[in-house]
């Protein structure tokens, strides 16, 4: 086999089947819980959140172990073989580097942090037990995703997130709406899959295996640098990306995703599953850093939809469509990054977006609940996620107002807040390895970012409440359950950038944690980067140190705070009252028609083009073939049930006709 | 001798000539009665033509007599039971009349 087993004295795994096993078991019982006894509400509460609190817990004891003795190379853990023929041989293998460790972090920590919340956000739902076994479900496959060692067992992961997302996304599944948006996501993602399968099944033509130990280092000497077929590989696997993590062109499916639950969408759908095309350029960095025309087209899709997502999150109304739109731009970002080749940054990002989105998802949750009850009480039917409907809720929902506006600075990038560090330097590096159209859309969509999140924030909690004055007495803050999950991501969102704060600026202590944690990781890509003379500049491409762009940045940042803030607060209507947006505000209302032009380009022609085959191959062709045999065997039997008068002379007749005709044959 | 026809040519003649004046009789009747005579004729012009070659042929012809004239006896019985039910029906034994063998 390739990948040899760690023989060398140093980090071990500890119990690294139990990380798998537990969100599974939990699944399982959960699952079985729904089945049987849908309505006890006990056993998912017990076991839902503590499977998830488990396997964090022996992902920390792994984590402490690794920090003690950094591993050069990825520890793997050979569970069986699984597909032995022939030339493929492909195990269950967990790979333990440090990549892979972080996003166990970030996965099993943030997953913990929601499903707890989701003990009260779901708390009178009936399908409370379907619902924890899902979530179960879906960290037992993301953990399939991060920790697999090979192409094969991370689309184990892949598809398995998929279908989670596609059950917990149309987890109301009486609304018709809602049980298409999660079809949408499903077929939307299918197309991303296709790249995958292709670029998993290029890299064993030229590789001869999957395991990613073994391609990576096999990638510098077996393929040119720029060739053709590390430039397919990395193409198709970023196929793959921008369906699992909705960048354009397959961006549409995620903003429909917020049909399902809030802590859903928090956690697969802005924390962790959509990050996992990410996760993946960063594993094939290698790859990824062999083809320039590959980086080129990832950084410019990423900046692209990141600006194009930021333009329509400005003037949607729907609050977790905003997130939506926020997701995918920053997921944009974070692509930018990878494809520049600061595979750090990108990865940086995709942790501290994990906690302050995450936690404006489960802020906008409480929101929603604290709503949803308000209009439920005074039972009239607004949409409790019509941001024109909130307004002053500051005052009713102190803590969440105050962690929201934690993580929207944060994702402003406010100096000293997460978000400030992970995007300061995605931005810096774009500049800094010559990119300056994708730098200068970088920074315009930092201050898109901080506009649109202030608008959410002045919308929902600012200014005069506008749900009515029979509901108004109704709104409340949530319970514990709810906000302390709120609470420990606001510190998240505080603390979580200080791992990685750049030299440059000045006042602050230097760190580079994170860097040399992942450092062993991104080596191989560095080095193949250097090689082709790929190097990070000193100054933007307008002149200017980091420390200057990011005191730049981050000042702009404050400004379009201050001024949309300034803007926004003061007196608004309703959603029923409201004119529709007109113009440009409409054209980004309705989201540049994107889905309509899919729907057009797309969706009507293949569906005219399988009506066609419907109407002409199945009703033409195969039913006129078969009805067109039956009629002809009737039309044959009604012609001989002429000869049948039912007269005996007749049948006489024939028959001394026949016997005749067979006497003079016999006879001639 | 001297005739020119033997007895069995003469046999063989008059068993055809009969199975021929039955077969017409059962196509042209329209009487259930004289159709089933005429079929009666017809098994007896059979029996003939047997008898006749068993002549030079062997005795089994005579045997398939036996077994001709028990079968007649009984088709006999189940074709007048037949005929009288027809006619307690339709009080007629007049086949034109009754089609009944159809699907």
């Amino acid at each position: 086999m390739v990948a040899p087993l760690q023989a060398e004295p140093g980090f071990a795994p500890v119990l690294p089947a139990l990380i798998l096993l537990l969100p599974l078991l939990g699944a399982v019982v959960n699952g079985v819980a729904a089945f049987t006894a849908p309505e006890r509400k006990a056993i998912p509460t017990l076991v839902g959140p503590a499977a998830i609190i488990g396997a964090f817990v022996v992902v920390l004891l792994n984590f402490i172990g690794m920090v003690a003795d950094p591993p050069e190379a990825a520890a793997i853990v050979s569970f069986w073989q699984w597909m032995p023929s022939g030339d493929l041989q492909v195990g269950v293998d967990l790979g333990f580097d440090q990549l892979s460790m972080l996003m166990m972090l970030v996965v099993t920590g943030v997953s913990s942090v929601i499903h707890v919340y989701s003990i009260g956000y779901m708390r009178e739902d009936p399908g409370y037990a379907k619902y924890f076994a899902y979530l179960n479900l879906f960290v037992f496959f993301m953990l399939v995703l991060v920790m697999a060692a090979n192409f094969a067992l991370m689309f184990v992961g892949w598809e398995g997130v998929g279908l989670c997302s596609y059950l917990l996304i149309g987890f109301w599944y009486q609304n018709p709406e809602y049980s298409s948006a999660g079809k949408k996501a499903f077929i939307v993602n299918r197309i991303g899959d296709f790249g995958f399968l292709v670029a998993m099944f290029l890299v064993f033509v030229h590789f001869g295996t999957l395991d990613f130990v073994a391609v990576f280092e096999a990638a510098p000497t077996t393929l040119t640098v720029g060739g053709g077929v590390v430039t397919a590989i990395t193409l198709f696997l970023f196929l793959g990306c921008t369906g699992k993590s909705a960048q354009i062109p397959l961006h549409v499916w995620l903003p429909d995703a917020m049909a399902g639950p809030t802590p859903v969408s928090a956690l697969i759908h802005a924390a962790t599953m959509v990050t996992a095309g990410v996760y993946l350029v960063a594993r094939s960095s290698v790859l990824f850093a062999m083809a320039p025309v590959s980086q080129a087209i990832v950084a410019s899709v990423g900046a692209a939809t990141a600006l194009l997502a930021a333009s329509i999150a400005v003037q949607q109304y729907d609050i977790k469509k905003v997130l939506a739109y926020s997701t995918v731009s920053q997921l944009g970002y974070m692509f930018l990054a990878v494809g520049i080749g600061a595979f750090t940054a990108g990865v940086f990002h995709l942790m501290t977006h994990a906690f302050f989105k995450a936690l404006l998802f489960l802020g906008a949750g409480a929101v929603i609940h604290a709503m949803h009850h308000a209009l439920h009480e005074t039972g009239r039917h607004e949409d409790p996620n019509d941001m024109r409907n909130h307004g002053g809720l500051r005052s009713k929902m102190p803590i969440t107002w105050i962690t929201m506006w934690i993580a929207t600075l944060a994702i402003s990038g406010v100096v000293p807040l997460a978000g400030f560090f992970s995007k300061d330097e995605i931005i810096w590096y774009a500049g800094a390895y010559g990119y300056a159209i994708l730098w200068g859309v970088a920074l315009v969509v930092a201050l898109l970012t901080a506009g649109y999140m202030t608008r959410l924030m002045v919308l929902t909690f600012h200014g005069d409440n506008r749900t009515g004055d029979d509901a108004e007495p109704h709104l409340h803050e949530v319970p514990k359950v709810m906000w302390i999950p709120l609470a420990i991501l606001a510190l998240l969102s505080v603390v979580g950038g200080w791992v990685q704060i750049p030299e440059a600026l000045p006042g602050l202590p230097s760190m580079h944690a994170l860097h040399d944690w992942l450092e062993p990781v991104f080596h191989p890509a560095v080095v193949v980067m250097e090689a082709r003379g790929v190097h990070a500049a000193h100054a933007s491409p307008v002149g200017g140190g980091e420390a200057l762009w990011a005191g730049i940045s981050t000042m702009l940042a404050i400004v379009v705070i201050l001024l949309t803030f300034r803007a926004l607060v003061r007196r608004r209507v309703p959603a029923a009252d409201a004119p529709a947006p007109e113009g440009l505000a409409g054209i980004l209302y309705n989201r540049w028609y994107i889905d309509e032009l899919y729907d057009r380009l797309v969706v009507r022609p293949s569906l005219a083009l399988w009506r066609g085959c419907w109407r002409l191959v199945d009703v033409g062709l195969i039913d006129g073939t078969v009805n067109g045999l039956a009629g002809g065997a009737r039309m044959i039997g009604w012609f001989g049930s002429l000869t049948q008068t039912g007269r005996v002379v007749s049948y006489l007749f024939f028959f001394v006709t026949g016997a005749l005709i067979i006497l003079g044959t016999i006879l001639w | 001798m001297e005739t020119g026809i033997d007895f069995e040519t003469g046999a063989l003649l008059l068993g055809a000539f009969l199975f021929a004046v039955g077969a017409a009789g059962v196509l042209v009747r329209r009487n259930a009665i004289l159709m089933f005579m005429c079929i009666e004729l017809m098994l007896n012009a059979v029996n003939l033509t047997l008898i006749a070659f068993s002549r030079s042929a062997g005795i089994e012809g005579q045997v398939l007599v036996f077994f001709v004239m028990a079968v007649a006896a009984a088709e006999a019985a189940v074709g007048l039971a037949i005929i009288i039910a027809v006619f307690r029906h339709y009080e007629l034994v007049d086949v034109d009349r009754v089609s009944l063998l159809k699907w």
